[in-house]
């Protein structure tokens, strides 16, 4: 029953997980580019919530001032920085972007010190209501909220861009840019935008990760593996698939954890590489197994 | 009316020059065939005019206006639609959605999904299917159609019957000669001949980035055509590499 | 028309003959100058090594890898452990790097599969298992880590010149070897691959193989900068010997210096000591520059300063690659103009 629990807790870590990871997903599903930067700019969000929560304000109030700002942010961060590095060079994203990683990180600790921060305070009860489904199995509230807004944030994306034209646009961009443009897309428009929906998803990651957990200016870096071993384990491209990829990821630190309290990250990391080999392994037998498919099939 | 017209336009690939001061007017409600062989540089002349290729110089004139700073999606929403070479489908969406995608900047004017099915009627049936899915003839329809849902005032295009059966060339041009009876302004490259001659009321001759032939199609001959597509009769010119 | 290949100017044969004088004036400097000045220029020498590794993979074999601290520490892991079972310190030392650069090789043939962003992260990822590994064995004490004790047997002073020979040693050699590659028919694959790795596939480059020489020599010398800095330091803590911020300092060296080009590193490596040396005091705000540098030269300056003084000016100081003479002549042909009939 024990070990029932540890695959329940995975599953809702796995939520988290989806979150974190589903911009990253999107980013590189229409750019190709890996925003090194993606988990500094959730704990950049986290440091935002909790500013306002510090000055008396509900932290999902905050999130409604947010959550905006940091989608502005993104539209920023796609024109001024991402948009160049895509000219300049394959390389050149991931540079530019680990740059702002360690600018992020450093100008974070600067400000806030090195102390673990939370939300746990500023959120009631939410925090550590649980319900008890059996004597051995119980689920925190906050998770299962995660795990919903998961699901819902997962859908939404999927709807909006199977349903909606703007949504039609992004997925004719990332297939084809020249191609989008003869047709009347604007794809650095579309670009931004794309970068606008990672940079607020990343930011209410991390809001969610300050509710659950902790946080401090250093956290990014981690959040960045497992936001990225997440879309690997599910599949690049595959929105549905960064949410299996997040439930993988959980249950397999989890039981690692179980096992032994110091292999909840390893246990991750290795479940990471093995998936990455298979997936290795059948791509060179031949055949797609989803590590490139492009977001239209999703 | 002049529609367009072209002044001096220069194009590069790297250091080759593709389009090497080419001038040209089309007018309103004409049909201007360009043809040259491979490599004569109608592609990327096309491309410039279309927004999808930055010239190295000359000037791109819409209606009147100078365009040759404008974005192609900024092209689009003037007029300009291009059909590009080898049709470049989404291929990860449907038929209808590729239609779509073309919709949401689109002008004001007759063509929508409907318009289109009616135009193509073959298409009506493959509604939901996936663009990699299409055969090569619907393909082309699809992309014909795709440009067409903008309302354009001038259709661009690009080597419409490469790769294609002679059924399914025979289709495309069934259609493109419903259109310009519609009184729409088309450019058409064409690699072949033939069919260009069919439906041009211009024809231009491309020859390593220059224009060496031009006039109305009822006026030239085959053999003058020909001889100009294929640089015969021709001075004796320098030659790249000195002695 | 006269076109000729030669290996080297006149500018590169004067520029390698002052090289050959500097090194061998270095090897004095433990008997010559200061402490200070020895440790210094072995801190340096670490830089010279970790800036030319990182700048082989990214600006030759165009492999951006966030992780090659793995390396570092696994050598200074290694090297540790060996000295642990009774093995001679300097001996050790470069057994160490020796075996933590060969775990590269079966590492190369999963890794080098990847591509772009996923190998930058995946090769991160494989820090932390590093990482995560070592702080499991109790052999060096988890997270607080363990001294290089073995070297108490050794006076100070001597302490200081062996780590200094050692470190002028192995960047000579692992300079020495880059220098080997690029004048190498793997080095011209190299480049090709840069270029164009289909193209290059396409008239039978090996890609995979010119890939993975140069992971494995980055592999090694990145482990042997891991067991300098053990000679140097002294202690081995397992945090700020896979600390990603090794990474940060490869890039910003790499990057400055001169993506793509020999002696790019070499001057990324200069400048980055000296940048430690005056600002590293000042916490965050030096690594926040750090960081606007590496932007700023990613996007502005992607040659960095060498590359672009080497491209404005035609320069080049060492004679690596290759020069056509006589190219004025069929230097921007225009295309064919007339047909014969």
């Amino acid at each position: 029953m024990i070990w029932v629990n540890q695959i329940v807790q995975g599953i809702l870590l796995g939520g988290y997980y989806a979150v974190l990871a589903s911009g990253l997903s999107l980013m590189f599903g229409v750019m190709r580019i890996i925003n090194l930067a993606h988990g500094d700019l959730a704990v950049l969000g986290a440091f935002l919530v909790f500013l306002f929560s510090k000055h008396g304000l509900s932290p999902w109030l905050a999130l409604v001032i947010v959550l905006p700002v940091m989608g502005v942010a993104g539209w920023v961060l796609q024109r001024g920085l991402l948009e160049r590095s895509l000219r300049a060079g394959p390389l050149t994203p991931l540079l530019a972007t680990f740059g702002l990683l360690i600018v992020i990180e450093n100008l974070l600790f600067e400000k806030f010190g090195p102390d673990e921060r939370s939300l746990f305070p500023y959120i009631g009860k939410l925090g550590y209501d649980s319900w008890t489904i059996t004597s051995q199995v119980i689920v925190g509230k906050i998770y299962v909220l995660i795990l919903v807004v998961a699901v819902c944030l997962l859908g939404g994306l999927q709807l909006f861009l199977a349903w909606t034209p703007l949504g039609r646009a992004l997925r004719a961009t990332a297939e084809d840019p020249d191609t989008a443009e003869l047709v009347g897309v604007d794809s650095r428009r579309v670009y931004a935008l794309a970068a606008a929906i990672a940079v607020a998803t990343a930011a209410l990651a991390g809001a969610f990760l300050a509710m659950r957990s902790s946080f401090n200016p250093y956290s990014g870096s981690q959040q960045l593996i497992f936001a990225f071993e997440a879309v690997v384990i599910g599949g690049i491209g595959s929105l549905w698939g960064t949410l299996t990829g997040g439930i993988v990821l959980g249950v397999a630190q989890n039981i690692g954890a179980q096992l032994n309290p110091q292999w909840f990250l390893l246990a991750g990391h290795l479940v990471f590489l093995a998936v990455l080999a298979l997936r290795l392994l059948l791509a060179s037998l031949g055949g797609n197994w989803g590590l490139r498919t492009i977001l239209g099939r999703a | 009316m002049t529609l367009l017209s072209v002044e001096e336009l220069d194009a590069r690939h790297g250091f080759l020059r593709a389009v090497r001061g080419v001038s040209f007017e089309v007018a309103a409600g004409e049909t201007l065939a360009i043809v040259g062989a491979n490599g004569a540089g109608k592609s990327t002349l096309l491309r410039a005019i279309a927004g999808a290729h930055k010239p190295a110089g000359g000037r791109i004139v819409f209606d009147g206006h100078d365009i040759t700073a404008l974005s192609a999606h900024h092209r689009v929403r003037e007029g300009i639609a291009l059909v590009p070479e080898g049709r470049r489908l989404f291929t990860g969406m449907t038929l209808e959605e590729n239609l779509l995608v073309a919709r949401r900047r689109a002008r004001p004017g007759p063509w929508d999904v409907e318009a289109v099915l009616d135009a193509f009627p073959l298409l009506a049936a493959r509604r939901k299917s996936r663009a990699g899915n299409l055969s090569g003839g619907e393909q082309q329809a699809t992309a014909i159609g795709r440009a067409l849902m903008t309302n354009p005032r001038l259709l661009l295009l690009d080597e419409v019957s490469l790769g294609l059966a002679p059924v399914a060339v025979d289709g495309v041009y069934r259609a493109l000669r419903g259109l310009i009876e519609t009184g729409a302004t088309l450019v058409l490259v064409e690699q072949d001949l033939n069919r260009a001659l069919e439906v041009a009321t211009r024809v231009a001759c491309m020859l390593e980035g220059e224009i060496v032939l031009e006039g109305p199609a009822a006026e030239m001959t085959r053999e003058q055509v020909v001889e100009a597509y294929f640089g015969l009769g021709r001075p004796e010119g320098e030659t790249a590499v000195p002695a | 028309m006269n076109v000729s290949v030669e290996r080297s100017t006149r500018l590169s044969r004067v520029s390698a003959a002052c090289v050959i004088a500097l090194l061998a004036a270095l090897a004095f400097v433990p008997v010559a100058l200061s402490a200070n000045v020895t440790d210094k220029l072995t801190t340096l020498f670490v830089y010279l090594i970790l800036a030319a590794m990182w700048n082989a993979l990214a600006g030759y074999a165009g492999l951006v890898s966030v992780g090659q601290q793995a390396f570092f520490g696994l050598g200074a892991y290694a090297a540790i452990r060996l000295t642990q079972h009774g093995v001679n310190v300097y001996a050790a030392l470069v057994l160490g790097a020796l075996l933590a650069g060969a775990t590269a090789i079966p590492l190369s043939i999963f890794m080098l599969r990847l591509r772009g962003g996923e190998f930058a992260i995946g090769m991160w990822v494989v820090a932390e298992v590093c990482f995560g590994l070592v702080i499991l064995d109790t052999s060096v004490h988890g997270l607080t880590g363990v001294s290089l004790i073995a070297l108490n047997k050794y006076s100070a002073h001597d302490q200081r010149a062996y780590a200094y020979w050692f470190a002028l040693g192995s960047a000579v050699v692992f300079l020495g070897l880059i220098f080997a590659l690029l004048r190498s028919r793997t080095g011209a694959s190299l480049q090709a691959i840069r270029d164009d790795e289909e193209a290059a596939a396409s008239v039978g480059v090996s890609v995979l193989g010119g890939k993975r020489v140069v992971f494995v020599l980055a592999a090694l010398g990145c482990a042997t900068a891991g067991t300098i800095w053990l000679a140097t330091s002294i202690t081995f803590t397992p945090r700020s010997y896979f600390g990603v911020e090794w990474t940060a300092y490869m890039i910003f060296m790499a990057l400055v210096g001169g993506l793509g080009t020999f002696e790019g590193p070499i001057l990324g490596a200069v400048l980055f000591f000296v940048v430690q040396d005056q600002f590293g005091d000042n916490g965050v705000w030096y690594l926040v520059g750090l960081g606007g540098a590496a932007i700023f030269f990613a996007l502005l300056l992607p040659r960095g300063l060498w590359g672009t003084v080497e491209e404005r000016f035609g320069l080049q100081l060492l004679p690596v690659g290759y020069r056509l003479r006589g190219l004025e002549s069929i230097a921007n042909p225009e295309p064919v103009e007339g047909r014969r009939p």
